[in-house]
């Protein structure tokens, strides 16, 4: 029996992060989920957030998410997320800059539709990343 | 039989030629390199991906509403072809063999009653089907593929527009066509359906996994998180295509330039020689008039 989770979060393009650590805290759909080792197995989807990788009882790690997909199973953690951002070495003024463009792209959507839905959640991933940093 | 001048003319502008080639060859293995690379990275995550939708597929495959991006919308009247290609020729067979699959894939589409429509990724793809599949193009999407890095955004985008008609219900099923990679020197033309999805079959392993798959929790349910999944399966699949796509581009290239470089070098041989053939003819009869003038005094 391991007693550290193994933690993986994984984007299109590449890994971006993989670890053993003691506890993982996420930002689930229906509510933020910590994740501990040998946890039930569990697919859950994601909403844009930060995730928290913690070792002991100090957060080692803060990495935002835009959301994804979250499958833990006896192996580990595993996190699909679209886009990942370690939020160190990150700075909070391109977060806002982020924020605006978003919130300018959707002004500039006048008709309903699909392209509205997705600048919308432009804008809400844009605000949680801001949130990210409060 | 050309001059002295011309022969001289010709071997420099053949060796020119070959500085550029071999110049481009290693530029293409630079490039192969980097793109294997990529493509290496991706794994993981499209690995992951579709053993989730393997799990989840199988859960929901058997309700009688079953999304469209899953299973397809039903009917069977209209394909979407995705052509994925290079922005970029000089690269040996690999557009146009590209090229030729589509068409054949169009014709047996046809065939069969379907109708086609067409994505182009790539410039060279919409400029070699233009001429006869012009009128079946409905969208091109140019100036991805030769980017220093291909970008997931950008299969993102692919992706949505595919999403986008079958929400409007405009195509019934779609496939995409590339190259792909199987080692340096070959590759493997490909059709590649998306929708409906391809459900991995269950081998071995994944039945293993099963047992344990059927503990697993879903937050929200299934049928969310499938919503979900596919949309960004898809694109993930194109974007799979698309690296897979420019590492047999590079790999091609390098390829094709390689055998240009050794044909420069032959030509260069070969027209050495003559020039100097003729170097030497002309020497000879020089003499010969000199001798024979000084024998009329």
């Amino acid at each position: 029996m391991a007693d550290k989770l193994r933690f993986e979060l994984v984007s299109p393009e590449r890994v971006l992060a993989s670890d053993d650590c003691d506890m993982v805290v996420m930002p689930g759909e229906e509510g933020d989920l910590g994740i501990l080792v040998e946890h039930s197995p569990l697919v859950a989807l994601l909403r844009p957030g930060v995730v928290e990788i913690y070792q002991g009882d100090k957060i080692e790690k803060r990495l935002f998410v835009s959301g994804g997909f979250a499958e833990v199973n006896p192996k580990g953690c595993i996190l699909l997320a679209e886009e990942g951002i370690p939020l160190d070495g990150f700075a909070k003024a391109e977060a806002e800059r982020r924020l605006d463009m978003a919130k300018r792209d959707l002004a500039d959507v006048t008709e309903e539709g699909p392209v509205k839905d997705r600048a919308e959640h432009a804008v809400k991933v844009a605000e949680a990343l801001v949130a990210a940093f409060a | 039989m050309p001059s002295l001048k011309d022969l001289r003319n010709r071997i420099n502008s053949v060796k020119q030629t070959r500085k550029i080639t071999s110049a481009m060859k290693l530029v293409a293995s630079s490039k192969l390199k980097r793109a294997q690379e990529q493509a290496e990275q991706a794994r993981p995550f499209a690995e992951r991906m579709s053993a989730m939708l393997a799990n989840l597929g199988a859960a929901v495959r058997d309700m009688p509403e079953a999304p469209p991006l899953l299973a397809g919308t039903g009917k069977d009247e209209v394909h979407l072809l995705i052509v994925a290609t290079a922005d970029k020729g000089l690269c040996g067979g690999f557009n146009s063999s590209i090229a030729r699959g589509a068409r054949r894939r169009v014709q047996a589409l046809r065939a069969d009653g379907k109708q086609v429509k067409i994505i182009c990724v790539g410039r060279k793809g919409r400029d070699l089907l233009r001429r006869d599949l012009g009128d079946l193009i409905e969208a091109y999407v140019g100036d991805v593929v030769s980017k220093k890095k291909l970008e997931y955004a950008d299969a993102e985008k692919i992706a949505t527009m595919v999403t986008d008609r079958f929400e409007a219900g405009t195509i019934d099923s779609c496939s995409i066509v590339y190259n792909r990679f199987k080692s340096v020197i070959s590759s493997e033309l490909t059709f590649k359906p998306l929708v409906p999805v391809d459900l991995p079959e269950a081998t071995e392993a994944a039945v293993e996994d099963n047992e344990a798959k059927a503990l697993y929790t879903f937050e929200p349910e299934e049928e969310v998180i499938l919503q979900r999944l596919l949309p960004t399966n898809l694109a993930v699949q194109i974007y799979r295509a698309l690296l897979e796509n420019a590492a047999s581009e590079q790999g091609a290239r390098m390829a094709a330039m390689d055998s240009a470089t050794r044909n420069a070098g032959e030509m260069i041989k070969k027209l050495t020689l003559s020039y100097n053939r003729q170097r030497q003819a002309a020497i000879t009869k020089e003499l010969i008039e000199i001798v024979s003038g000084a024998e009329a005094v």
